[in-house]
């Protein structure tokens, strides 16, 4: 398991190498100079000079990208061209946002997504199962931004429920220990903070995870629907088991594996999810992070942006590899 | 039972995130807080080093200029400075600071700290001097003149409330630049203590003081009760960063925020239509045109130029395409100073069009190329090619054929901006200062002494008579007279038609009814909130 785990992590290497160099020169290929869209239509040529001297852009571009690679190995991405702060410091502040929205949306996921799934496995054909597979075929069919809007109008505009976007009330104001407000609330052992936070997280986490939720619903009742049908099941149920233990305990778990391979697959689409999400919720993440980098052609926070999500993607995966072993007494790792 | 009990404290919990409703345990609003909603961050508050929008917003509550913008409006008043004095040269400024005045760190207000802090503009030797430091967007040399080609302003303490700077060359818009919100007075301790760097930690004299920005979320001020201009009606301002405007929308309609920094058109009517918001609408500080190669091909010919202004449909285009933006007549927008009032856009006259081209010597009209770019910019929110689309149908009629060529922004103003192109761009601009020197002079004005357009006169506009005038409005120190010098230059710009010019964008904003006091202002900034309350 460990040999197995090290040679994951050093593969780890290579692929953010891949990324780095396809991010770096996808950036410079966009026409148009960096310095130029900075200075938009005013300064001098003086001013263009010493600009694009002092961002380093007078030198070849491979030896730019060399630069950043070696900034990088040290932990190092340089400044942000746009707000001159670390991208580091950047990603700092928006990656726990982010994390946060991701797990709650996956937590919405999975449980709602197994629910309707087991369910709808249980009663095949019932009103309950067709109900379900047709909300869930709308839901896989719903972009994220229009879910998003949908919500944001009904429950946050309409009836006035839950808030129309941000992390928490305005009237509050929570140390930063770890950066993700639900957490950061708990950690305080502030009730108030994590009432508004969790408020706040409910909206974004069901836009952001009801594709998610779909997918997993309907891959939970097609294996589901396997599983109960498999010898040992109809064994469990000889022996005079309760029906509720056959399923939670014989069944799910040997159902579980595709939708775990499932759920892994999802992460990606939940990291893409979130720029949507954060862009018509307001939260301070990174994927919004994302979006204004590229837009201002932010060079260097775009390259660090793009690594680090690359990075929690790849150990994402890990994770949901290292699960496995525990799901499946089969499965083991050389 | 244990996994009842658990089940149920879910329930419970779900039940009362959602029904926990729109008030929340927060503790009561006894305090009076503002809510403006902006699209974007800041990027930056330390004045001298930022230059977009959402960092200005910001700063227009905490910081104070040597002087500043009268309520409402882009001529200058008293900030800092009680008083001023202009030598009759033009040369010399000299400003009375005010006494009693103290930064929100306490550092007292006084021509030395003043001075320390517009060190940093003017002085290379300065540790912390602006202009040399990487990535930075100053408008220090852009106000003060640049160390590099000796034009920098000199400046000298003459006394505790006294400062002065000396020019190397006349120039009345001086006082607009040092009224620009990227001018405001930083805590010389503040720059000490954060190593050059205050653009987060932000201690300026103004009405509100800063307490935190959380990135990308919000930024809070509060009211600052020693403010020399009276303490503020409200005792704090959160400027919550909402990127989607759909979201905005809702937020003020649920009086979540009271103030929407900008609306889209498509919104106006909702606004309007809703007893308990209002619209607030005027102008920008901006100018929209489609430049023309004034000193290259068929455009040589003014007639050509002027039949190209009777060609279009100006008020059918900012109708359909602009969401009625306030069509131009002539080099600069009408909220500002200088602004001639006589003179009237061209009408859409296709067979004046017609009959002038035939005068010029093309009866059967000509091919032309035009260059376009795709993005919204400030002045022109549709983005380039859509104008030029409109532009180019309308000039079919007159039979002049134009030819479309899109660049992406970057490539179109190396292009626009550095290369002799001949036909027809898209050309606008956003004001810095609210003088009328930084449209007409910038935009429209021939540099004599290296005998080429000065750099953003893309069009390549040249008059001789309008330089004149240009020039002598610079060394004139009386508004008044200024202003008829700029109302002249305005009327010739008009008849040279330098450019197709389009329309000015307007500013909108929209607030909650019980926001008293709110006015907008021509540099579109959030300047003067201490007079706005919440009734």
């Amino acid at each position: 398991m460990l040999r197995f785990l090290r040679w994951r992590l050093l593969q780890l290497g290579p692929v953010l190498l891949g990324v780095s160099i396809l991010v770096f020169f996808g950036m410079h290929l966009i026409p148009g100079d960096v310095a130029q869209l900075l200075l938009g239509d005013k300064g001098t040529d003086a001013d263009l000079q010493r600009m694009r001297h002092q961002l380093g852009l007078d030198q070849p571009v491979y030896i730019q990208y060399f630069r950043f690679l070696g900034g990088a190995l040290q932990g190092d991405f340089g400044e942000s061209i746009r707000t001159r702060q670390p991208v580091i410091w950047e990603i700092e502040q928006a990656l726990p946002v982010t994390v946060e929205l991701s797990l709650a949306a996956l937590a919405f996921a999975v449980v709602a997504g197994l629910l309707i799934g087991v369910l709808a496995a249980r009663f095949p054909h019932s009103a309950l199962d067709t109900g379900s597979m047709v909300g869930v075929l709308v839901g896989v069919s719903m972009p994220v931004f229009w879910t998003g809007i949908l919500l944001l109008i009904v429950f946050g505009g309409i009836l006035g429920w839950l808030p129309l976007g941000g992390v928490m009330d305005g009237s509050l104001t929570v140390r930063r220990i770890t950066g993700a407000p639900l957490l950061d609330g708990v950690l305080a052992g502030s009730w108030p903070i994590v009432w508004s936070a969790g408020r706040h997280l409910v909206l974004p986490a069901l836009a952001l995870g009801a594709t998610a939720m779909a997918a997993i619903a309907r891959m939970a009742r097609s294996t589901m629907l396997d599983v109960l049908g498999l010898d040992f099941i109809r064994t469990a149920r000889a022996k005079g088991l309760a029906e509720r233990r056959v399923v939670s305990r014989h069944a799910l778990r040997n159902a579980l594996l595709p939708v775990v391979t499932l759920v892994g697959l999802q992460l990606g689409l939940l990291l893409s999810g979130a720029v949507l999400t954060e862009t018509i919720f307001a939260l301070p993440g990174l994927g919004r992070l994302a979006i204004t980098s590229v837009l201002a052609r932010d060079y260097p926070m775009v390259q660090g942006v793009v690594l680090i999500a690359a990075g929690v993607f790849v150990v994402a995966n890990l994770l949901v590899d290292v699960l496995y072993v525990y799901l499946d007494p089969r499965v083991r790792y050389q | 039972m244990k996994r009842v009990g658990l089940w149920v404290g879910l329930g419970l919990l779900i039940v009362g995130l959602v029904s926990a409703g729109r008030s929340g345990p927060a503790e009561a609003q006894a305090q009076k807080t503002l809510v403006i909603a902006i699209g974007a961050d800041q990027t930056g508050m330390d004045p001298q080093t930022v230059q977009n929008n959402e960092s200005g917003f910001v700063m227009s509550t905490i910081f104070d200029s040597l002087v500043n913008y009268r309520p409402g409006s882009s001529e200058v008043g008293p900030g800092l400075a009680e008083s001023w004095t202009v030598s009759p040269d033009g040369k010399v400024f000299t400003f009375k600071l005010r006494r009693g005045a103290k930064f929100h760190d306490g550092t007292p207000m006084d021509a030395r700290t003043v001075a320390e802090d517009l060190d940093r503009a003017i002085n290379p030797n300065n540790p912390c001097f602006v202009p040399a430091r990487k990535g930075v967007d100053t408008y220090d040399e852009f106000t003060f003149g640049s160390v590099k080609d000796n034009s920098v302003a000199k400046m000298t303490v003459l006394d505790e409330f006294t400062l002065r700077f000396t020019l190397p060359d006349p120039s009345a818009p001086f006082l607009s630049s040092l009224a620009m919100i990227w001018q405001g007075i930083m805590s010389p301790a503040a720059t000490k203590q954060y190593n050059c760097d205050a653009g987060q930690h932000p201690v300026g004299t103004g009405p509100f003081k800063f307490v935190e920005a959380v990135r990308n979320d919000h930024i809070t001020v509060e009211a600052n009760p020693n403010y020399w201009g009276g303490r503020p009606k409200v005792d704090r301002i959160i400027f919550r960063i909402v990127p989607e405007s759909a979201t905005r929308m809702l937020m003020l309609e649920r009086n979540d925020a009271q103030i929407l920094a900008d609306v889209p058109p498509s919104d106006y009517a909702r606004v309007q239509n809703n007893k308990a918001l209002q619209l607030y609408k005027q102008a920008g500080l901006t100018i929209l045109g489609v430049g023309m190669s004034n000193d290259l091909g068929p455009f040589k010919d003014r007639r050509v130029r002027q039949a190209m202004n009777f060609a279009v449909d100006k008020d059918a285009i900012n109708q359909g395409l602009y969401a009625g933006a306030t069509t131009a007549s002539q080099g600069m927008p009408p909220v500002l100073w200088g602004y001639n009032k006589s003179v009237a856009p061209y009408p859409y006259d296709v067979a004046k069009a017609k009959a002038l081209l035939a005068e010029a010597g093309f009866p059967n009209g000509f091919s032309t190329d035009m260059m376009v770019y795709a993005n919204p910019r400030g002045y022109n929110p549709i983005g380039g090619a859509k104008l030029g689309e409109a532009v180019q149908s309308y000039l079919t009629k007159v039979g002049v054929n134009v030819k479309i060529t899109q660049y992406e922004w970057g490539a179109y103003l190396a292009r626009y901006r550095r290369q002799p192109w001949e036909g027809f761009a898209i050309a606008g601009w956003s004001g810095d200062n609210g003088d009328p020197d930084n449209f007409l002079g910038d935009l429209f004005e021939w540099d004599i002494a290296n005998g080429r357009a000065r750099a953003n006169n893309a069009s390549r506009h040249h008059s001789p008579a309008f330089d004149r005038l240009i020039r002598d409005a610079r060394r004139t120190t009386d508004q008044t007279k200024r202003a008829a010098l700029y109302e002249q230059a305005n009327k010739l710009l008009h008849d040279d038609a330098a450019w197709i010019f389009m329309n000015h964008t307007n500013q909108v904003r929209a607030a909650r009814a019980n926001v008293k006091g709110f006015v907008l202002n021509p540099l579109q900034m959030f300047f003067n909130m201490e007079l706005v309350s919440l009734e």
